[in-house]
């Protein structure tokens, strides 16, 4: 089953195009990791995938709920971490146990009561995978997963990944550091050869 | 997957870091200062002090402007709300929502004693606090769509003032109009702009979080 699909979509940021033609399709158990440069535009690809940015052309279908995270935290940084997890479990119709086996996995438990804005770096990354792991959906967007994640914090992640997809979850993960699962890679860079659609681009750039 | 959840959060925010209690405050210095400012003359107080209550109002209602939706911008709460299928109308109401009840009603519990600091009749106070509770959903309309418009915009404080009061202003003159004794027609006018701007608020601040997106 296709859980994500996009035909022929083409990513256009103010006057600048990044990349065209980029056709994927993401079924069940399946994971993507979309490589390439800094700026050639993977964060935007994840975004369009979430439905955040409408594609300049193409086709974007998504069968399934979608989690995502990104350099952007969304938790209420005045909040302990416990409750401010739950605020997005509740939103997404699961209960408590998701958040705190969520939390667990991520060894984060421990950190329950504090307010989110004294975690690092790490603990942060930690957490946003926690809302998304507790979040139940089946197509995860994850923009760095990686990134502030120690040795340990990897190989949870890589724990997490593997579960969601023999769960018959998707994945699909921008990073610039192999995911630790198996997983298709697209490289962005040849999709940039856009000379039928860039008719003003500028040269030097 | 429901609105309730993050209304009841935006509610509970604006009591707990005392955001709510801003203009409450505000409106209580107003109160308190004007009678220094122009004499303890009981009648020219009781006279005035309505008006004074009401641009009071309306100035504390531009108080809560930037925290209405850049900081949910900024984290990227909003981005998770459109992503779990939340139109952005939907979260334009659900914050409009939660904007007037931690706006609407303390201001209306701080014109109580606004009230006895300038010596308004108690049939003045009632007819303030019917066109409060008119008019402060209009406001809170307008302080939700000025953040919605301001929110990509940096330092953007002033301009979300000049932008607000202009519109506000049809709000001010049928609420100081409807102070008067048989001033039904200003309390209807009154009821139609706050109905006109909160009919439009959700679809104007949702079309402003859809640019602010691009």
């Amino acid at each position: 089953m296709t859980l994500l699909a996009m035909r022929d979509v083409a990513c256009r940021r103010g006057d600048r195009w990044l990349f065209s033609g980029l056709t994927l399709s993401l079924s069940a158990g399946e994971a993507l990791l979309v490589r390439g440069r800094n700026g050639i535009g993977k964060s935007s690809l994840i975004r369009l995938a979430a439905g955040l940015l409408r594609p300049a052309a193409g086709t974007i279908d998504r069968h399934g709920a979608v989690a995502l995270a990104d350099e952007l935290l969304a938790l209420d940084l005045d909040r302990p971490l416990a409750r401010a997890l739950s605020l997005w479990a509740r939103i997404d119709g699961a209960d408590d146990h998701a958040v705190a086996q969520a939390m667990e996995r991520l060894s984060i438990t421990h950190l329950s009561d504090v307010p989110v804005r004294m975690l690092s770096t790490g603990q942060r990354k930690r957490a946003a995978l926690a809302r998304v792991a507790a979040s139940g959906a089946p197509i995860w967007l994850l923009d760095e997963p990686g990134n502030g994640l120690d040795v340990d914090g990897v190989a949870q992640l890589g724990q997490l990944v593997a579960d969601h997809l023999a769960r018959g979850g998707a994945i699909l993960a921008a990073s610039h550091t192999p995911l630790p699962v198996a997983a298709g890679e697209i490289d962005l860079a040849p999709l940039t050869q856009t000379e039928t659609h860039a008719p003003d681009d500028e040269d030097g750039w | 997957m429901s609105l309730a959840p993050l209304i009841r959060r935006d509610i509970a925010r604006a009591y707990g870091s005392g955001g709510a209690w801003l203009p409450v405050l505000f409106l209580l210095l107003v109160a308190t200062l004007f009678p220094f400012a122009v004499g303890p003359d009981s009648r020219l107080l009781g006279k005035t002090g309505g008006g004074i209550v009401w641009i009071a109002a309306l100035l504390a209602s531009l108080l809560p402007v930037d925290r209405l939706i850049l900081p949910d911008k900024e984290a990227g709460v909003i981005d998770q709300m459109t992503l779990r299928g939340h139109a952005d109308e939907m979260i334009a109401l659900g914050k409009l929502i939660a904007h007037w009840l931690s706006f609407g009603p303390p201001v209306m519990l701080a014109a109580l004693p606004a009230a006895a600091l300038l010596n308004l009749s108690s049939e003045t106070l009632a007819r303030l606090e019917i066109g409060l509770a008119l008019g402060t959903p209009a406001l809170a309309a307008l302080g939700l769509i000025v953040a919605a418009l301001t929110a990509s915009l940096r330092g953007s404080g002033a301009l979300g003032g000049l932008l607000a009061l202009p519109l506000a202003v049809p709000v001010l003159i049928f609420g100081a109009g409807a102070l008067e004794s048989g001033s039904g027609a200003a309390i209807k006018f009154l009821a139609a702009a706050s109905l006109l701007l909160v009919a439009i608020a959700p679809f104007a601040a949702g079309a402003a979080l859809r640019a602010g997106r691009e």
